[in-house]
């Protein structure tokens, strides 16, 4: 890896103010997927700012109807959390298979967020629960956040603080996990509050997105049987080594029927 | 560039000059001469660099030295006694024929001591999940299983060994 200067600021301003300074600078969550790509040289950023010494970005509260986990809370804490577990035990059980435990124990939910895997499990969480990104400068909402491949709303001086998320009636998570390196090759969420039902797909597309026809045909029936029949299109889909879109197609689906089945 | 890390490892307060890309195994086995943490894929897979950092495991090559400044560290070579005699994880591996090659084994065992402090009572199946982020290519995991089995639950342990 190219070298770098290393910064671990004590506050988010002065976090805010280093990458204000620092043009070719990147900040540091986990370090989970940022590492390895600096490892292969395929970033060479001039510093690292580290946002592990920001305590105010760590940690899970329920508030009111939502639970808030600050940006650097890492996997293993959300899926061990029993205020997660209690109010959206489908987010708890994604946290907890992210990646492995190792990673687990490193790996960040606003890390997972700001570098928009098309692959991770957290961005399909985020559209599937309607959740609601909160950076230093404003909230987003997940449906205006991702962008496209490794591409979010967030501007150069933007930094996730927290995530809310509201706490459905129902929700359940269904992931095709690569056996090798447990990354999402598809991933549904889907969650149900009221008469809204939200269809958060992952590992299937460039980034995470909502499926609206099976959306709509849950509004009606809430059952696997009520979207038996809906096609996902390939069209917009990826095809890589692991399979082709047409495959990622209909693995949609099938997690979609076994997330509704199970939530 | 370089500047200095402190940090705790087993227990003993250590120093050392290091550049920021300096990954926390490089610091562990270049500087501080603590080769028991080998460095396998160098990618986050295969967990042979596991150590502990303020008691959890993490892959050591996915860590930046500096990132582990005031915490504390404990490697394989420090979970034995002073006097030798070997940690119950190490004990179990050995009595289960837990390694062959024994290059994972330190990143197996440090991952070990790790599930048996987070999953109590873990049945088998639980353990080899618990496991995916470790590879062998040697003993082909079952003395393994069986030796954190008989830490974590030595009810569930059935010995291919010791029949």
């Amino acid at each position: 890896m190219h070298n770098f200067a290393y910064h671990a600021p004590a506050s988010l301003d002065a976090a805010l103010k280093l990458i204000g300074e620092k043009e070719d600078g990147k900040i540091i969550a986990g370090g989970m997927t940022l590492l390895p790509t600096l490892k292969q040289r395929l970033a060479a950023p001039s510093d690292l700012i580290d946002l592990a010494g920001l305590p105010d970005l760590r940690g899970v509260k329920k508030e009111g109807g939502h639970i808030v986990i600050g940006a650097m809370t890492t996997h293993y804490e959300v899926a061990t959390s029993d205020v997660v577990k209690a109010a959206i035990p489908a987010l708890a059980h994604l946290a907890s298979i992210i990646g492995d435990p190792a990673v687990r124990h490193r790996g960040t939910i606003g890390g997972s967020l700001a570098n928009s895997d098309p692959a991770a499990d957290y961005p399909g969480a985020a559209m599937g629960l309607n959740a609601t990104i909160v950076t230093n400068k404003r909230a987003i909402a997940a449906e205006d956040y991702f962008l496209g491949l490794f591409e979010t709303a967030l501007e150069r001086d933007e930094i996730i603080v927290s995530v809310r998320f509201p706490i459905p009636e129902k929700a359940a998570y269904q992931k095709f996990r690569h056996p090798a390196s447990g990354y999402a090759v598809a991933g549904v969420m889907v969650s149900k509050t009221g008469a809204q039902v939200r269809v958060g797909v992952t590992g299937a597309g460039p980034n995470a997105f909502r499926a609206r026809d099976f959306e709509a045909a849950l509004e009606k029936s809430f059952t696997a049987e009520a979207i038996k029949d809906v096609k996902m299109s390939p069209d917009s889909l990826l095809s890589d080594i692991h399979c082709s879109a047409e495959y990622r197609a209909h693995l949609v689906g099938v997690l979609a029927r076994r997330a509704v089945a199970q939530a | 560039m370089k500047s200095k890390v402190t940090l705790t490892v087993n227990g003993k307060e250590r120093s050392a000059e290091v550049e920021p890309r300096t990954l926390l195994a490089e610091l562990l086995r270049d500087h501080l001469g603590l080769t028991g943490t080998h460095v396998g894929c160098d990618t986050t897979q295969c967990g042979c660099c596991v150590v502990h950092v303020d008691g959890k495991a993490v892959k050591s090559c996915t860590m930046l030295a500096v990132q582990a400044a005031g915490k504390q560290v404990t490697t394989i070579e420090g979970l034995a006694k002073p006097d030798g005699t070997l940690h119950p994880m190490q004990e179990a591996f050995r009595e289960h024929h837990g390694l062959q090659c024994g290059f994972c084994t330190p990143g197996m065992v440090m991952m070990a001591v790790d599930i048996a402090r987070r999953r109590p009572g873990a049945d088998e199946k639980t353990v080899r999940e618990e496991l995916e982020g470790n590879l062998c290519r040697c003993t082909g995991y079952q003395g393994i299983v069986e030796a954190i089995l008989s830490v974590v639950n030595p009810g569930a342990v059935k010995d291919h060994h010791h029949a």
